[in-house]
């Protein structure tokens, strides 16, 4: 009988075989022009990388050539989503993920700070209602 | 049924933080293939809009259509978008069952006469008065026709619904017919594929619950975004189909090197879908990308476009009309290099005859 460990089967990684499409490199001159737009005028630009078209491992590739700067975040609404500042200031990878942690989206945000590091300014409105409402309350030790 | 709560409101209630919310505007703007941009204005958009009814028909289908959508690699835009519209009617994914689901659709008609969605897959049997397939003794045929009446636009997700599909094939044994074809005065989006590709279907229930109209769409009425740009545009096997470098066979040297499969019968350089970026099974992959070429499932007619594996091949269509227009148009032009190439192509596609690579390649590059 044949089972299957006797069928001789080799797991092969393509990835190595394949040629990238030529996309790092315009996008990185992209993001050089974002760049220069963000110091001379403040103007912000993001970049949908679903909508580009990579090679197996290219888009890994591209984020590798960002390299990883200081700053890193992680926001947990709607599943995880990571932010961080690649080597280059100014320029951000932004990833969501959903509940099951499954890729939504990924942008190259080229900004000072991404929005959705900044607190929502209704949030902070809330922020002192609810602030008060605990002062208002009674502590342990002042109930004591 | 139907409530007033706006989409804002209903995220808020379940617990949705705000920037929870900004999270979910940008993945349904990716979805939607709109420009990052508009993520504020989709976010001002999407606080208000209000809970649409949504009534989906299936007809002469194989269910992998509805399957495609309950398996989209986006589930968290898609949960809360289904969550939140009104799905009163959808036969394979309801819990009611015979009587009382065709009284549920009844009532949601009546409730929302005229501004309901209709989403339909499936083609439309019309020979014999429609017998072929019947839904609670109502024909197909008699039930679009009812239903499209009161819908403020319908959706034609899948091959069938939107172009016959598969049950239309040569020789079309039941007189299989498109929604277009049966429905005239309503506004109607087709999104094709056999499957299609999830986030189509959902991006444009999105933009429709976001905007509150259909997407700009081509000339076969598919949403731009998703169907604007042909597969060969954005294949990452490009840089080799530039090359000359095909694979002949599906386990030579090229294959496995993952050259072109042009050769190998890929429909890429004349199918229009978004395969190529948003992938298929959670963004893992697409045929191309697996070493099989496109088979030009959102084409009409790919059925009979004469053969998945023959150098790319082209359904016939009207045929004899597209070939003594293409001629006459091509001796008045006075054919340019390009347009001789045009020509052939044109002539290939109305004789269904298959395209060579150069031919294709010359016209590239005139
Ligand atoms: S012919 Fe097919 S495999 Fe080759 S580049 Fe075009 S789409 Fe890709």
């Amino acid at each position: 009988m044949i089972r299957i460990g006797n069928i001789p089967v080799a797991v092969v990684d393509g990835s190595g075989n394949q040629a990238f499409t030529g996309n790092i490199t315009p996008i990185l001159h992209e993001i050089r022009h974002a760049l220069t737009r963000l110091a001379d005028s403040g103007e912000p630009t993001t970049i949908d990388l679903s909508g580009i078209p990579f090679a197996p491992g290219e888009r890994d590739a591209l984020l590798e050539r960002l390299g990883q700067g200081e700053i890193q975040a992680t926001l947990q609404a709607l599943g995880e989503s990571r932010l961080y500042e690649t080597a280059y200031p100014g320029v951000w990878v932004v990833i969501h993920k959903s509940p099951q942690d499954i890729e939504l989206t990924a942008h190259i945000e080229v900004t000072r700070v991404p929005a959705l590091l900044t607190t929502p300014l209704d949030d902070v409105r809330e922020a002192a209602d609810a602030l008060a409402a605990d002062l208002a309350e009674p502590t342990e030790q002042e109930s004591a | 049924m139907s409530d007033n709560k706006t989409l804002g409101e209903h995220l808020r209630e379940r617990g949705v933080s705000r920037r929870g919310f900004m999270k979910f505007c940008a993945a349904t703007a990716s979805l939607m293939a709109l420009p990052p941009a508009m993520i504020p204005a989709i976010a001002e958009t999407l606080q208000n809009a209000r809970r649409p009814s949504v009534i989906w028909l299936s007809f002469q289908e194989c269910t992998g259509c509805t399957e495609s959508l309950t398996r989209s690699h986006a589930p968290t835009v898609e949960s809360l978008i289904f969550d939140y519209i009104s799905l009163d009617y959808h036969h394979t994914l309801q819990a009611a069952s015979g009587e009382a689901a065709e009284q549920a659709r009844e009532a949601a008609m009546k409730e929302n006469w005229g501004k309901y969605l209709l989403v339909v897959d499936g083609s439309i049997p019309q020979r014999d008065g429609g017998v072929y397939s019947t839904i609670a003794g109502m024909t197909n045929l008699e039930m679009l026709q009812e239903v499209a009446k009161g819908a403020a636009a319908i959706v034609s997700v899948g091959t069938c619904a939107a172009f016959g599909g598969l049950p239309k094939a040569d020789p079309n044994p039941t007189g299989a017919a498109a929604v277009s074809q049966i429905v005239t005065d309503k506004p109607i989006v087709n999104i094709p594929g056999c499957p299609p590709i999830p986030v189509a279907i959902t991006g444009v229930l999105a933009q429709y619950l976001t905007l509150g109209k259909l997407p700009e769409m081509d000339h076969l009425g598919r949403p731009k975004a998703f169907y604007g740009q042909n597969i060969h545009d954005r294949c990452y096997r490009r840089p080799f189909y530039e090359r000359g470098q095909f694979a002949e066979t599906f386990d030579d040297e090229g294959a496995k090197k993952g050259w072109c499969l042009f050769k190998l019968g890929c429909k890429g350089p004349t199918t229009y879908n978004a395969c190529a970026t948003a992938k298929w099974n959670e963004g893992t992959s697409f045929p191309i990308q697996s070493g099989h070429g496109c088979i030009g499932c959102s084409e009409p007619d790919f059925w009979d476009a004469g053969g998945f594996y023959k150098a790319l091949s082209v359904p016939i269509g009207d045929a004899a009309g597209a070939i003594t227009a293409a001629a006459a148009a091509a001796a008045a032009a006075g054919l340019a290099a390009g347009a001789v190439n045009r020509y052939h192509k044109q002539v290939a596609q109305a004789a269904h005859e298959p395209l060579k690579v150069e031919e294709l390649s010359r016209e590239e590059k005139s």
